[in-house]
């Protein structure tokens, strides 16, 4: 409290300086009705109040530190307002947003199907006129809270496998982390680029990629936990296990969303042949994650 | 193999220079690659071939005048930290 009235103190000095003799600039209801200020009062009405009667019925009894609070919100909203201006330019919020309106639930249904995909019967993303549904509502929908966590995860993970190895130092968590985001984004141009090259028309954006290829992380955390507690072994097995699972998971979500096309595709065969060329997007993403599982954590279990 | 991510604008700046500096009448349209030769009938699906031109020009049209400023920044980093 202290410090909140030597900071009003500061700011409304000036005022003070001004308002000498005592002049009631707005309308003094504090005899009267009670409470509720409105909160577009000027400067000057606090001072005032400051040398005259002790705040008896604002919302909180120190008045310097509520119009302190207001004065100071009011800086931050401004600010936060220029900040997320800039920041929608480059990246569109309500979509981000989109990706991360999970729950519990969704998260560990998805852990499972991630890890265990084989009983899953429907694989459709549902909609609702036109917009996809949301992961809370929909499992099937991709989401960037599980690959983010997933990424995090990782990183310590290989920070804690390496520090049982003695082969710890900090700038190695540094260089783990790039070397992770670089493999993702040269996937996603690889897979943009060959979706671009072969004019398939489907409704994948950016950040579903980002999604779909940040899956492999949960693997690749269950290869190497199964890899630290039981040795080189498990971690073969679990590799093994967590590989068929990815491929399966992959192979089943990208056929949803790549090649349902063929059958709108009725404008004449061009000279690629394009159903085949979908499925070997398909199948080559997926044979992809095993092999950049592998290579992420190799060095990580002896 | 580890990356950093300087490593990855390294060889992002190096791709997209080499792209840029395929110049069209005197090698693109003499390897069958120019703009003349990349019409389609309408109605038709590009192919790759289309598709590849089409990126490889509008790389070369969009990324011209950001190249050169980001070219001498990073020569000017290379000479003054090595």
């Amino acid at each position: 409290m202290t410090t909140c009235r030597v900071t009003s103190l500061t700011i409304f000095a000036k005022q003070r300086g001004r308002a000498g003799p005592p002049t009631v600039l707005f309308e003094d209801t504090s005899s009267g009705a009670p409470a509720m200020r409105t909160p577009g009062y000027n400067m000057a009405g606090p001072a005032n109040e400051m040398q005259g009667d002790p705040a008896g019925n604002n919302l909180f009894t120190d008045p310097m530190a509520n119009a302190a609070m207001m004065y100071g919100s009011s800086l931050a909203n401004t600010g936060k307002d220029m900040v997320n201006k800039e920041f929608s330019r480059f990246v569109s919020v309500n979509k981000l947003k989109y990706f991360f309106a999970v729950d519990t639930r969704y998260v560990l249904k998805k852990l499972m199907i991630l890890l265990f995909p084989y009983t899953h019967q429907d694989w459709e993303v549902r909609y609702h006129r036109d917009t996809p549904l949301t992961p809370r509502q929909d499992v099937n929908a991709p989401d960037l809270y599980i690959p983010t966590m997933a990424f995090i995860t990782y990183i310590l993970l290989t920070g804690m496998a390496l520090g049982i190895q003695q082969r710890f130092s900090p700038e190695v968590l540094g260089l783990c982390a790039s070397t992770a985001l670089v493999w993702i984004i040269i996937e996603v141009l690889v897979m943009l680029l060959s979706l671009y090259l072969l004019t398939v028309h489907s409704d994948l954006s950016t950040f579903d990629l980002i999604a779909y290829s940040g899956y492999k992380y949960v693997g690749m955390i269950f290869t190497v936990l199964c890899g630290l507690l039981f040795g080189s072994d498990g971690y073969y097995v679990a590799l093994a296990w967590s590989s068929c699972a990815l491929m399966f998971f992959i192979v089943r979500s990208l056929k949803m969303k790549i090649l349902p096309s063929i059958s709108h595709d009725t404008m004449g065969t061009g000279p690629s042949n394009k159903p085949q060329f979908r499925l070997y997007i398909t199948v080559a993403t997926a044979v992809f994650q095993p092999i950049i599982i592998y290579w992420l954590t190799s060095h990580l279990v002896r | 193999m580890a990356f950093t991510l300087y490593s990855l604008i390294q060889a992002a700046v190096l791709c997209v220079n080499a792209v840029a500096v395929l110049h069209e009448e005197r090698f693109l349209s003499k390897i069958g690659w120019g703009v003349d030769q990349s019409v389609g009938g309408f109605g038709d699906e590009p192919g790759v071939k289309a598709q590849m031109m089409n990126l490889v020009r509008s790389v070369r049209t969009v990324m011209r005048v950001p190249l050169i400023a980001v070219n001498s920044v990073c020569i000017v980093l290379l000479l003054l930290f090595g």
